[in-house]
């Protein structure tokens, strides 16, 4: 759905979404990295387990909910990519780990 | 405890301009901000786009500007602190203490005065389906673009109305994006309407901006559909196509846009006073002309009190930072009225052609309050159109109501994507206006943070 334009803005920084490879521009959000990696959703809804992906990119509507580098619910439209971060979509409500399971 | 005279909250224009104008007479300011650089959402990423040739015009150039401005009174070692991907969830109004959390860490700072310049959302555009993957705000698009130099890559509907759509359509055509077809929303007689309101001489430069986009969108091949009504979004698990009164269309991804409201998240969490503006439709907290809210430690500059666009943004900056200097003793009032004659100049030549765009692009009744009982209106909590109108025949007599009855508002987003559309249906269905049905009173946190991050903060100084 979405395409880069390397020409525009050279993509340098390497994140992984579901464990597949994304190269961004720095200063791009981690819900940028999973609309370029074209995954269906990044969460699905506690109520109803609706697949969402990103809507207002900019904070307010918190459909971009993803866990980000093991941290469940994180705003993804707000964290910028960072080398080696690893997205995946939140699934449902988050749950309640021990440390040690993380 | 870090303490300031001045904490900014938003670093687009107005707390850019706010920030290097309190530093000028000599006011300690510290600027938090939930993005990575200045800009705030309409110069987003300035900074780092200046190569993308799809950004060029006002973009670069005023918001470069502008950046560069305040960069350079950082630089000055002016007295001004800036703390970038900040994000602000508390503010205790009889202390004059702001809690933030920075790098998943929370802090208390003591400020004298807080100048909120948090900006503004996109109206939310509730149409059947604008839940499916592959519906977005128009403002996101141009987000990605911004921050990522990203475009939507197949047929691309940009279905509602505003001047956003029209320099959102030609940036992303300069971009190689598309087809893209515009469904504008705007009924037929709101031209004339508009031209009543005029300000079209005083506005010229402004309208002039706007005729140039829309000309250089259609000599890009935009597509346009006028006078389009009853839109709906559909397809098995994303959007696939878009149907109207009418017509319909396939696509790959639809953006809609109904114009931009204040974000008063904030303000109303805190209980300031607000009022419906019946001509932008929408609440905007009660401001005095210095941009002094109804308690005296919160002022307001930016679209945070009005929608008003970036050049009023940034005089009403500079107005509400000339305000904080008399107020902490470093003005007398007739030097602050003096100094703030210029910028409100600029405010008043920035604001003459407000009127006859708040009437061209006014959205329907429709958007403010969906027909079809299965639209979903809380997108947090999946409560639709017929659920929150029933809840109003139950008994609800406003959003804060509502929300106890059916959890509209109390999902992650707080009521920022739902209230005014709850508030308006329980209008409606009541026979009220939507001011009678009042707006959701949010409570701190005002964003989540989780208890770890809550329980980091230094234990109290006895």
């Amino acid at each position: 759905m979405f395409v880069q334009r390397p020409e525009a803005r050279p993509a340098t920084v390497e994140v992984f979404v579901e464990g597949l490879p994304v190269l961004l521009p720095e200063g791009a959000s981690a819900a940028a990295a999973v609309l370029l990696a074209g995954l269906p959703a990044i969460r699905e809804t506690p109520v109803k387990g609706s697949p969402r992906l990103p809507y207002c990119m900019m904070g307010i509507c918190f459909d971009c909910l993803a866990e980000i580098d093991g941290v469940a619910n994180r705003q993804a439209c707000m964290v910028p990519v960072a080398p080696g971060m690893r997205i995946a979509p939140q699934r449902g409500a988050r749950h309640a780990r021990l440390e040690a399971e993380v | 405890m870090r303490r300031y005279d001045l904490a900014i909250v938003g670093a687009g224009p107005a707390g850019m301009a706010a920030a290097v104008e309190a530093a000028s007479l000599g006011v300690s300011v510290l600027v938090v901000d939930e993005q990575l650089a200045p800009g705030g959402q309409v110069f987003r990423s300035v900074e780092s786009a200046a190569g993308d040739p799809a950004l060029a015009g006002e973009f670069l150039d005023a918001g470069g500007a502008l950046a560069r401005g305040f960069r350079a009174a950082l630089g000055a070692g002016g007295g001004i602190e800036y703390s970038p991907r900040t994000t602000l969830w508390h503010v205790d109004l009889e202390a004059g203490v702001i809690s933030v959390l920075r790098d998943r860490r929370s802090e208390e700072i003591a400020a004298s005065r807080v100048l909120l310049a948090t900006g503004a959302q996109e109206r939310p555009v509730p149409i059947p389906g604008w839940t499916l993957p592959g519906v977005m705000g128009a403002g996101a698009a141009q987000i990605l673009l911004k921050t990522a130099g990203a475009v939507p890559g197949g047929p691309l509907v940009l279905a509602g109305q505003g001047p956003l759509t029209w320099l959102l359509a030609v940036q992303l055509l300069r971009a190689g994006a598309g087809p893209i077809t515009m469904l504008e929303t705007g009924g037929k007689g709101a031209l004339w309407d508009a031209f009543r309101a005029g300000g079209l001489w005083t506005g010229r430069r402004l309208l002039t901006k706007g005729v140039g986009l829309v000309r250089e969108a259609r000599r890009r091949g935009l597509r346009v559909v006028r006078s389009v009504r009853d839109l709906r979004a559909e397809g098995d698990g994303r959007v696939q196509r878009v149907r109207w009164a009418g017509g319909e269309t396939a696509c790959d991804m639809l953006l809609l846009h109904e114009g931009v409201i204040p974000t008063t998240h904030v303000t109303r969490a805190l209980g300031l006073e607000h009022r419906w503006d019946e001509g932008q439709l929408c609440w905007r907290p009660v401001l005095d002309e210095w941009g002094a809210t109804s308690h005296g430690l919160v002022a307001v500059a930016g679209d945070g009190g009005g929608i008003g666009g970036w050049e009023a943004a940034a005089a009403t900056g500079r107005i509400a930072a000339i305000d904080a200097a008399w107020r902490l003793g470093r003005l007398p009032e007739d030097e602050a009225t003096r100094r703030a004659a210029p910028h409100r100049q600029t405010l008043a030549a920035a604001l003459a052609l407000r009127p006859f765009l708040d009437r061209l692009y006014a959205p329907a009744p429709e958007v403010l309050a969906p027909s079809d009982d299965a639209t979903i209106v809380c997108r947090c909590e999946e409560i639709n159109a017929g659920q929150v109108r029933h809840a109003a025949k139950l008994g609800a007599t406003g959003p804060n109501q509502a929300k106890a009855y059916l959890r509209a508002g109390m999902g992650p987003c707080q009521g920022r994507m739902c209230g005014t559309t709850v508030a308006a249906l329980i209008a409606q269905e009541r026979g009220i206006s939507i001011a009678e049905a009042g707006a959701l009173r949010p409570r701190a946190p005002f964003k989540p943070l989780t208890v770890g991050e809550m329980a980091g903060l230094p234990a109290e100084a006895e």
